[in-house]
């Protein structure tokens, strides 16, 4: 087991926004955490790169407890968390920031081998990595951000919403994109608003409602479930 | 009537022509999308109709009144309010302090505190956030405070109103819940120019579309003309 989540519990101020929330996900395993807007998800997903510490229970990685850790010390053991709307450096060069990605030691040795990495990934970045990252559209910094993301070599990437504000062609690429990072070891966990797809490509998933986990299982087990297609999938 | 109307429209960045020669109207009472790939400068129309940004050439009318050199505070009194694509709330005041100040600081002829007030309690319930009224905008979910942006616009008192990407971050069930909110707002009489990539939920609401790529217009017409569009299938929609 990569990472196992163990009945946490995060409050923001006086509101409880994780209730016992307890999951795990395998190496090269894709995880999708689904949910409605407000349920909970981006809290997860903060809680595990140490945004925000939990009340109480924990949360291993690799066998090590990462609940009391900073976020600088996470992403070094290995945790990447791409978030909601991407976050940029809006005064940046695209080049400069994924740079900041490989900060830490390790990886900055290897930051522009693993820059022409991310340019094979996404070819645009190339184009525009002399651009100030204030002047891309939407999908590009979406790409941006995963790019960035990608730079630590993680081996747990959590990526918030990647398909966000994204057209039709460049979600079904994103996800092309996720499968090929899976592909080449990655381990994923994976937020999401395009729950059938992100279902498809997903091992298994959990479902999270009002802080709660309410449901897990086999992804395809859950794209058969009722509730789900009624309450997610707008079917 | 065309409620807005822009001619030869046109915005370099460097050596790059985000708009080039942009032709469009929206007429009162109509709900208009605008689509397009990634950086196909959607978001850069909305700016210029908005005064974020300059026209390099070209000229752009609200009722019949250039608007284009304004500024923005003045755009937003004279009728259009927009939201914005990576939302801009007042993270650290509360959400019904954000609809508030568009309600004293956005309208053509100002308001009394006290109607103010209430108007900013109506909005935030007909956006569906009024349990949430004394959270700070910076603790809701992305998709909550586009809501707040909406409310904060609509306090504004516009007759036209710019929606860039409301429905991002929301699931497909949560979509049509904001797809009638769209139409809720037009039904008080506001014309909305709306931007989404979601393409069901611009084929419920949309009486029109227009599809830019590479800053230009590729092509116009009902929701099914577009999703029946060649250029547009190949260029946006995929197969």
């Amino acid at each position: 087991m990569m990472l196992e989540v163990n009945a946490v519990n995060t409050v923001y101020g006086k509101i409880r926004a994780l209730w016992d929330v307890s999951l795990r996900v395998d190496e090269k395993e894709i995880v999708a955490l689904v949910g409605a807007n407000g349920a909970g998800k981006t809290t997860m997903l903060n809680t595990i790169s140490g945004v925000i510490h939990p009340t109480s229970g924990s949360i291993q990685f690799c066998g090590q407890r990462i609940d009391r850790l900073l976020s600088y010390q996470i992403v070094k053991i290995g945790i990447s968390h791409i978030p909601e709307g991407g976050k940029p450096f809006p005064d940046m060069t695209v080049h400069e920031n994924l740079e900041m990605g490989a900060y830490s030691n390790e990886t900055w040795k290897k930051r522009n081998e693993t820059i022409e990495q991310v340019y094979r990934i996404f070819p645009i970045l190339k184009e525009r990595k002399g651009q100030l990252a204030r002047t891309l559209s939407g999908g590009e910094r979406q790409m941006l951000a995963i790019g960035r993301g990608l730079m630590s070599r993680p081996r747990l990437c959590a990526l918030d919403e990647p398909s966000y504000g994204l057209g039709p062609l460049l979600v079904k690429e994103i996800f092309i994109v996720i499968k090929a990072l899976r592909d080449q070891g990655m381990t994923l966990l994976l937020v999401e608003q395009n729950v059938q797809q992100s279902l498809e490509i997903a091992d298994r998933g959990y479902v999270l409602e009002n802080g709660h986990i309410v449901s897990e299982g086999k992804s395809r087990e859950l794209l058969q479930n009722n509730h789900i297609k009624k309450a997610y999938l707008g079917l | 009537m065309r409620i807005l109307e822009g001619y030869g429209v046109t915005k370099h960045f460097g050596g790059l022509a985000a708009i080039l020669n942009v032709d469009f109207h929206v007429d009162q009472g109509e709900i208009v999308g605008l689509i397009g790939p990634n950086g196909a400068g959607k978001t850069t129309l909305f700016n210029l109709i908005s005064a974020a940004h300059n026209l390099n050439s070209g000229v752009i009318r609200f009722k019949g009144e250039k608007i284009s050199g304004l500024k923005p505070h003045q755009i937003c009194r004279t009728g259009v309010a927009r939201t914005f694509q990576s939302v801009k709330v007042f993270g650290n005041i509360p959400i019904f302090g954000n609809v508030l100040l568009g309600s004293l600081f956005g309208t053509s002829t100002g308001m009394s505190s006290s109607d103010a007030t209430r108007e900013a309690m109506e909005l935030l319930e007909f956006v569906g956030l009024s349990a949430t009224k004394a959270i700070l905008a910076k603790d809701l979910t992305l998709a909550n405070q586009k809501r707040v942006e909406v409310a904060r616009a609509l306090a504004t008192k516009p007759e036209l109103l710019l929606l860039d990407e409301l429905v991002a971050g929301l699931n497909p069930a949560e979509t049509a819940q904001a797809m009638e909110l769209v139409t809720r707002i037009r039904d008080r009489g506001i014309t909305i120019l709306m931007i989404e990539h979601v393409m069901k939920a611009i084929m419920s609401v949309c009486d029109r579309i227009m599809v830019l790529h590479h800053g230009e217009k590729i092509a116009e017409g009902t929701p099914e003309e577009i999703t029946n569009n060649q250029t547009v299938i190949e260029v946006y929609l995929g197969k």
